[in-house]
């Protein structure tokens, strides 16, 4: 991309990019409730479950073996951030956005 | 329900959204999916309009995410690309279903993981990789206070580190295993050839915060009970424990090679071969940024742009992005050769240390081995949810394996997506 296609795109969509910097930083404020392992938790907008667990010190899932398993690459690889959402079990929780009312739950 | 498109791009990454920003733009109907909530793939994560400026990459995001909205793109966030089912059409699913796209062309931009290796300890929570805890964080996990030790290898390491003091955490230290003459023989290269790289932004960054760095250094295990509290580190020769909340730790990264490799395209030393406009040895099939070689944000842009091109049917303006892709490819086989394990790093498992975290398989159990085929009939290793992915990388190290078969579907999905193709509305929903 050149610079002039760079300003070009800032230009021409200026109202349209204000209006959304706006949105997010009143979203941002917004606090989501949910449950984790039936326990309340707040989280900011735009929080992922994987992140809410790991701020709630609730393990994602247990091993074959019954260890406690917590995100490792944060990026829907490596599975183990599977968790219950919603009574759906094995929902990747780093691909997964907070939404009032979730109810997770680790395994 | 079916959808038609010109051109179908897998990844909204800096790859995938350069291709199909310039795709589209000159009038091709394209179709951008990516299993993440939102585009920006890994380095653009959790980048918002908002939060654009306090990051390096920010205002570059800001600018190719307005020019891909405007560029008539469709864009499907949250759909995992599940398998080929037919020539020219791709299954994938969502929280909603599955549904099939068909597209005269396809361009795979599925980027990287980490490598993980196994060490007493890895399995732990608060262990995590390295852009791992940097995911973590894009997506609202709040690393103030934290204590975290960085380790592995590879220029992700400086530039987390920098990321996450700049958040608030307490880096406890960066122990990087390899040595100090390759890493002062890329620090000449990256000074002289490349300006402007996100490794001299981060070294800036880490001299800010006063955070050591250890060369010829690696954690040796990590020990809790629960959860990480204390890891075993040897610097530089030298043994030492340091206590942390999160140790965030990867080596490199490898490509995500599944869904090229089912579709057959040629791959040579670990990356998909590719031509100068960036098409496979498959008819049809182009692969762009991590795939062809770990090269980060300025190649995958210009490959993306160069497929793009290519998809437009504009192979002139495709090949006068050649020169700055050569250089970006010179830039990916230092990286390569700068980070090369250490033959150490081998004797880093102890017999019960798990080396499949999917099916808890152990060392020990794999040590007697001679592959892929006679791991997974005797101990479920590559067996389980992750199909190979962590693992993987591992075994090619540990024992020497090559990579795995790729077979559909190449992620875990539900029955109803597999079964997509008998039901005769083509949607399957959950």
């Amino acid at each position: 991309m050149t610079k002039s296609d760079y300003h070009r795109c800032y230009t021409r969509n200026e109202p349209a990019a204000k209006a959304a910097v706006k949105l997010e930083e009143t979203l941002a404020d917004v606090q989501i409730l949910l449950t984790v392992n039936g326990r309340p938790m707040q989280v900011a907008a735009g929080t992922s479950v994987a992140a809410a667990m790991m701020m709630a010190g609730e393990p994602c899932r247990f091993s074959v073996e019954g260890e406690a398993r917590a995100p490792l690459c944060g990026m829907g690889i490596c599975m183990e951030c599977r968790v219950t959402v919603n009574g759906v079990s094995h929902r990747r929780s780093c691909q997964m956005i907070c939404v009032a009312g979730m109810e997770v739950v680790s395994g | 329900m079916n959808s038609r498109f010109d051109v179908v791009v897998v990844g909204a990454g800096p790859g995938g959204i350069a291709a199909a920003a310039v795709a589209a733009e000159t009038g091709k109907r394209v179709c951008l999916l990516d299993a993440n909530p939102a585009p920006g793939g890994q380095i653009w994560r959790g980048i918002s309009a908002q939060k654009a400026k306090s990051y390096p990459q920010g205002a570059e995001f800001a600018a190719w995410k307005l020019r891909l909205d405007a560029s008539g793109c469709e864009i499907w966030p949250g759909w995992q690309a599940a398998d080929i089912v037919a020539l020219r059409r791709l299954r994938v699913e969502s929280e909603a279903g599955s549904r099939d796209v068909e597209f005269e062309r396809l361009i795979l931009a599925t980027g990287a993981r980490e490598r993980f290796l196994p060490f007493p300890g890895w399995t732990l929570p608060g262990v995590m990789g390295v852009g791992g805890a940097q995911a973590l964080v894009k997506s609202g996990l709040d690393p103030r206070g934290k204590r975290v030790i960085v380790a592995g290898t590879g220029p992700l390491l400086l530039a987390v580190a920098a990321g996450l003091a700049s958040a608030g955490a307490k880096i406890e230290g960066i122990f990087e295993q390899a040595p100090l003459a390759r890493l002062t023989r890329f620090a000449m290269y990256t000074m002289f050839a490349q300006p402007g790289k996100v490794m001299e932004g981060a070294r800036y960054g880490l001299r800010t915060f006063a955070v050591p760095y250890h060369l010829n250094s690696w954690v040796r295990q990590a020990q809790g009970p629960g959860r990480v509290e204390r890891v075993q580190v040897s610097i530089d020769g030298k043994e030492s424990a340091i206590d942390c909340d999160w140790l965030a730790c990867g080596f490199h990264l490898v490509p995500n090679l599944e869904l090229p490799r089912l579709l057959g395209c040629n791959i040579a030393a670990g990356y998909v071969t590719v031509d100068d406009m960036q098409q496979s040895s498959v008819p049809g099939v182009a692969c762009v940024g991590e795939l062809t070689g770990i090269g980060g944000l300025e190649k995958a842009l210009i490959e993306g742009e160069i497929a793009g091109w290519a998809a437009a049917g504009n192979p002139t303006r495709a090949i006068s992005l050649s020169a700055q892709r050569r250089k970006q490819q010179e830039f990916a086989l230092h990286l390569d050769r700068t980070f090369e394990l250490r033959a150490e790093l081998r004797r880093l498992p102890m017999a019960p240390t798990v080396v499949c975290r999917c099916e808890d398989v152990t060392h020990n159990a794999l040590a007697g081995c001679t592959g892929w085929r006679e791991a997974k009939l005797h101990t479920r290793c590559g067996m389980g949810a992750c199909q190979g992915r962590i693992c993987g990388g591992a075994a090619e190290f540990l024992y020497g394996w090559g990579p795995a078969d790729s077979r559909p579907p190449v992620y875990p999905v539900r029955v109803s997506t597999l079964a997509a193709g008998i039901d005769a509305a083509g949607i399957a929903s959950c």
